[in-house]
């Protein structure tokens, strides 16, 4: 059973591929033609705004987490920096947009360098590391913010940012974009990118290769700061403040779009664009049930949001499950 | 629980576990030891009756939960959904008791104290179920209802807040038989009944060698499956268990609050107690300490008025301590 013969898996192995990998997007695609058949003003480009706009927070931090993920790791910590990167831009939008956005940026992404550090050098479990600094960042916060909320500047452009356009396209929108493209580049094309595949594969292995092993873990914690901090701009520019105690549970609903992405937990393997479809197909999902809501077919209150998510990444695990199963016989 | 006698041969099991156990828990134990001593010292009032109970009734659902938490971690397994359960079981409760089945007050008491507990069991079974049976990861498995349990506590009581005065149900989270909290108490009982599970029993044993090795265990036997279903329920059930007693002590049962970030506290008690998270190794002893130092260090932080934010970020270099030193000595 954990053997498997070469020559037999090709074949399934390819169409078990194909199935995880297009699964999702076959699933996205059919969702969208139901909303588009279904509802008026569906495909109106203000609701796909609404939708890419609030999803390109999860987004970017779906992103690290899948390089993180990749590794065979896990960022428990990325909605409390998130939370931590707003405040600081907040407080920096007096100063206009670019101090604020890389102040913030790169504060978070210092927080993403401690927990790489950590999880390299010290041998702490990522599970642990990264849950001290959930607890230390949400602090840090708080401690910045006074602990309430802190209005940002609104004379500076900073609140462009997360509610402009360019192009007509919004800009948080365009950054997600720009933000996936990079990551797929960087996966297939770089040695960085290898690297990270070959760690999650196996790291003893990589290690005895001679792979940098430490510092592609240290990179890839700081690189899902960063985007954990890009985030908390986007929510302090969104929401026209830095808000200490936002971002609970978005590490959770990140891992959940890359696993619905089709990216193991067990790392080695998985890819930057189902990570993008599996973030739209949840956000598209809640989309659906506004919609419903709207028509008053249903009416389901907003509590019912989180047992229609849990059940629908019920349904995908256990299905991507059935379907590595018959791979391996 | 009828594995062959094979499994672990009972000489080797007798000379060397209490050994290891006990030299795992010097450092928790030493670690508690100053801080009680700082406080003794420094902390006005530290050593009062009224400062102990405030200290245990604050721990002791967080012990209750982290106790079915660290036999998860023994198989390797974790359980993110503790909070969202004891929200269900918080949620379930005051329904029984403020709408009696049948009209009858003394049968919708004594079933709000085993229909919520059972339905919390049962969520625990269906998290093992998703873990054994449909191979999940436990993280992934387990991250179904840390989403979903809390927003089904949120349909049932339709996210408003239950208030109540009920003295016969509080009595669990407000009762003082002797002087002595009551939940602490149960906190005893709890940990005292698992150290002995864990040390004595064959479960116990099965439940580390699930951890330590599955497929070495299942070879020998241990049948593993039923293990794994088995520490997911315990861990449903006592999550149950606290989830009442939160509810009792505020008269009150808000499913948006009610065991919020539970998973992390119990995760974290268990971790700097000794248990490791890669399975295998546990101590429930070892978690007791571990709650004890995480709530007596927030304690003096918060004596000394240093703000609840900076509490945290210490929790959080309290934790990375702990762990480091622990792997240094395996």
């Amino acid at each position: 059973m954990t053997t498997t013969p070469t020559a037999r898996v090709t074949p399934y192995f390819r169409t078990v591929q194909l199935l995880q990998q297009y699964g999702v997007l076959v699933a996205l695609a059919l969702l969208i033609l139901f909303g588009a058949l279904r509802y008026e003003g569906f495909l109106t480009s203000y609701n796909v705004f609404t939708v890419l706009g609030y999803n390109s927070m999860f987004g970017l931090i779906a992103l690290g987490m899948t390089f993180v993920i990749m590794t065979g790791g896990i960022d428990l910590s990325v909605g409390s920096v998130a939370a931590f990167a707003s405040v600081v831009a907040a407080l920096l939008s007096p100063y206009g947009l670019w101090p604020a956005l890389l102040g913030a940026v790169a504060a978070a992404t210092l927080l993403g360098l401690i927990n790489g550090l950590v999880i390299a050098y010290l041998n702490i479990l990522p599970f642990i590391a990264t849950l001290a600094m959930l607890l230390a960042a949400r602090g840090l916060a708080l401690m910045l913010a006074n602990n309430e909320s802190v209005s940002a500047d609104f004379d500076h452009g900073f609140t462009a940012f997360g509610q402009g356009t360019l192009g007509g396209l919004p800009f948080t929108a365009i950054v997600l974009f720009v933000a996936f493209a990079l990551g797929m580049v960087v996966l297939r094309l770089t040695r960085f990118g290898r690297h990270v595949l070959a760690i999650g594969g196996n790291e003893e292995a990589s290690q005895l290769m001679g792979l940098p092993v430490r510092r592609t873990l240290v990179w890839v914690y700081v690189l899902s700061g960063a985007l954990a901090g890009l985030a908390g701009v986007i929510l302090a520019s969104q929401f026209g403040a830095g808000q200490p105690t936002e971002g609970l549970g978005w590490e959770l609903t990140a891992i959940a779009a890359v696993v619905v992405g089709g990216t193991l937990l067990t790392g080695g393997s998985g890819s930057v664009g189902s990570t993008l479809v599996g973030v739209l197909l949840l956000g598209i999902i809640f989309n659906i049930l506004n919609f419903e809501n709207g028509r008053g077919t249903i009416s389901l209150s907003a509590y019912w949001q989180s047992v229609i998510r849990g059940a629908f990444l019920l349904i995908v695990v256990i299905l991507q499950n059935r379907l590595t199963r018959n791979r391996q016989g | 629980m009828s594995g062959p006698e094979t499994l672990t041969p009972p000489v080797m099991a007798r000379s060397r576990r209490p050994r290891r156990q006990s030299s795992a828990l010097l450092g928790p134990l030493l670690a508690l030891a100053a801080l009680f001593l700082f406080n003794a010292l420094f902390t006005p009032n530290f050593l009062s009756a009224q400062t102990l109970n405030v200290n245990l009734t604050q721990v002791a659902t967080i012990v209750i939960v982290a106790v079915g938490m660290t036999l998860v971690m023994a198989t390797g397994g974790i359980d993110l959904s503790v909070g969202a359960l004891m929200a269900i079981s918080g949620a379930l409760a005051p329904m029984l008791f403020l709408h009696p089945p049948l009209g009858s007050p003394g049968l919708g008491l004594t079933l709000a104290f085993v229909l919520p507990v059972l339905a919390a069991g049962a969520f625990g079974l269906f998290n093992g179920m998703l873990v054994t049976r449909f191979n999940l990861q436990p993280f992934i498995a387990t991250l179904v209802l840390f989403i979903a349990g809390r927003g089904i506590a949120q349909v049932v009581t339709n996210g408003q807040l239950q208030t109540f005065s009920e003295p016969a149900f509080q009595y669990i989270g407000l009762g003082r038989p002797l002087g002595i909290p009551f939940q602490v108490i149960l906190m005893v009982l709890v940990v005292a009944l698992f150290a002995w599970i864990m040390r004595r029993t064959v479960f116990g044993r099965q439940v580390l060698a699930v951890g330590g090795n599955e497929a070495a265990a299942r070879l020998a036997g241990v049948p593993v499956g039923r293990v794994k279903l088995a520490v997911y329920g315990l861990s449903g059930l006592l999550a149950g268990v606290a989830g009442l007693i939160v509810i009792a002590i505020n008269a009150s049962s808000d499913a948006n609050q009610v065991g919020l970030n539970m998973e992390l506290d119990a995760i974290a008690a268990a971790a700097v107690g000794g248990t490791a998270l890669t399975g295998g190794r546990a101590t429930i002893v070892g978690t007791l300490l571990g709650a004890l130092i995480i709530q007596l260090i927030r304690y003096t932080l918060l004596a000394r008025g240093v703000p609840e934010a900076v509490a945290l970020v210490v929790k959080a270099v309290i934790i990375l301590v702990a762990v480091y030193i622990q792997r240094q000595r395996r």
